[in-house]
């Protein structure tokens, strides 16, 4: 049964895949063209475009782009749920671990040297955006693409009456202005 | 409650929509919505969750989803968080995956991704100035080095994320122990 495949080969993505979904391409690689021979090179090449360029994240675009493949919205649902099931055990377990010790004295200091860190990470993942958003595909400099960024940014910064504007608000804005500049040819 | 499951429901359902560029995309606009506008986790909870989101294995939006939703509202809480995170994945891709070549060569569609790709980029600066802009006015020598040293790693030499977390919790430990010592002593 080809569901059962798919919530079998996800459920692996799920379980042991750390790292987010960059990290879990190369496991999905091998499930799905490899080991399965479900999508052939050029269909995986595809997917992660496609994961990509859409919202949402990569590892369930991925898992839901072959479970349509395979099997239809049901294989989509199946292959998702698949890649889901392990974090919801795992996770729910932490999430009680931390819920049972984050106030004790030995893990306050173990998470307060871990905070400044996180930090660290999140401020690369956001140079690496940064630099995505300030070239153009040909590889120059974008200059609408960073004119777009900084306008976006000085937006975030705007307070009307007590509230910050939506940040959701404000990056849906920046794709319509994406087609603006487009059409002007600036994009 | 219900209107607390409603809301952390569309919320993850909206974020999740709207974000992509990894998981550190996501857990930004979490802090965001969650705690800045929500007020319903704080500061440090987010930075917590986002460390254990990142460790455990798959995907790091619905990891910081199961934990947030945990924290806010309980097991319902969790179920609400996760569900609107993996609605909008189901939709888009369920429909873009039938027509995808189409949808890959269209120039419009890249002219709209790389202007919100403009967007998220400041979005997630936003929210690292704010949280960096903290550590640095906490003067304590200690966390600003570990900063510094864990964003040279990451960006500059490539050191897997895994093993900069581990590292940092170790040291954690180390820290603690020798408290414990020290105040044995004292």
């Amino acid at each position: 049964m080809i569901i059962w495949e798919l919530v079998l080969a996800f459920l692996q993505v799920g379980a042991f895949s750390v790292g987010g979904g960059y990290a879990a391409m190369p496991l999905i690689e091998s499930l799905t063209v490899t080991a399965n021979g479900w999508l052939t090179a050029a269909d995986f090449a595809d997917l992660v475009t496609i994961a990509e360029m859409t919202p949402g994240p990569i590892a369930l675009n991925a898992a839901t782009f072959v479970g349509m493949r395979m099997a239809g919205f049901a294989g989509a649902i199946a292959a998702t749920l698949g890649c889901v099931l392990p974090s919801v055990a795992i996770v729910s377990l932490l999430s009680w671990l931390y819920a049972r010790f984050r106030s004790g004295k030995t893990m306050q200091t173990v998470l307060g040297t871990l905070r400044p860190v996180v930090v660290a990470l999140i401020a690369s993942a956001a140079v690496s955006l940064i630099h995505v958003a300030c070239v153009t595909a040909e590889g120059s400099f974008s200059w609408a693409g960073a004119a777009l960024m900084i306008a976006a940014f000085v937006l975030l910064q705007v307070k009307m009456r007590e509230k910050k504007i939506s940040p959701i608000l404000v990056m849906a804005g920046c794709g319509v202005c994406g087609i603006v500049l487009h059409m002007l040819g600036w994009m | 409650m219900r209107h607390k499951l409603w809301t952390l429901f569309s919320s993850m359902l909206v974020i999740s929509a709207f974000t992509f560029g990894g998981g550190f995309v996501i857990v930004s606009l979490m802090k965001k919505k969650l705690v800045d506008e929500l007020g319903w986790l704080e500061e440090e909870e987010m930075l917590d969750m986002t460390a254990l989101a990142q460790s455990a294995p798959g995907p790091i939006a619905v990891n910081a989803a199961i934990l947030a939703g945990r924290r806010i509202a309980g097991v319902p809480g969790m179920l609400a968080a996760v569900t609107g995170t993996l609605i909008p994945p189901l939709l888009i891709i369920g429909a873009i995956s039938l027509i995808y070549a189409q949808f890959r060569d269209n120039e419009w569609v890249r002219a709209a991704m790389a202007g919100m790709s403009c967007g998220v980029a400041a979005v997630i600066s936003d929210v690292v100035l704010g949280l960096g802009g903290k550590v640095v006015r906490g003067r304590d020598a200690l966390s600003i080095g570990l900063m510094v040293l864990a964003f040279v790693l990451t960006y500059f030499c490539k050191v897997n994320v895994i093993f900069i977390i581990l590292g940092a919790a170790v040291l954690g430990a180390v820290r603690a122990a020798l408290a414990t010592k020290a105040g044995d002593r004292g």
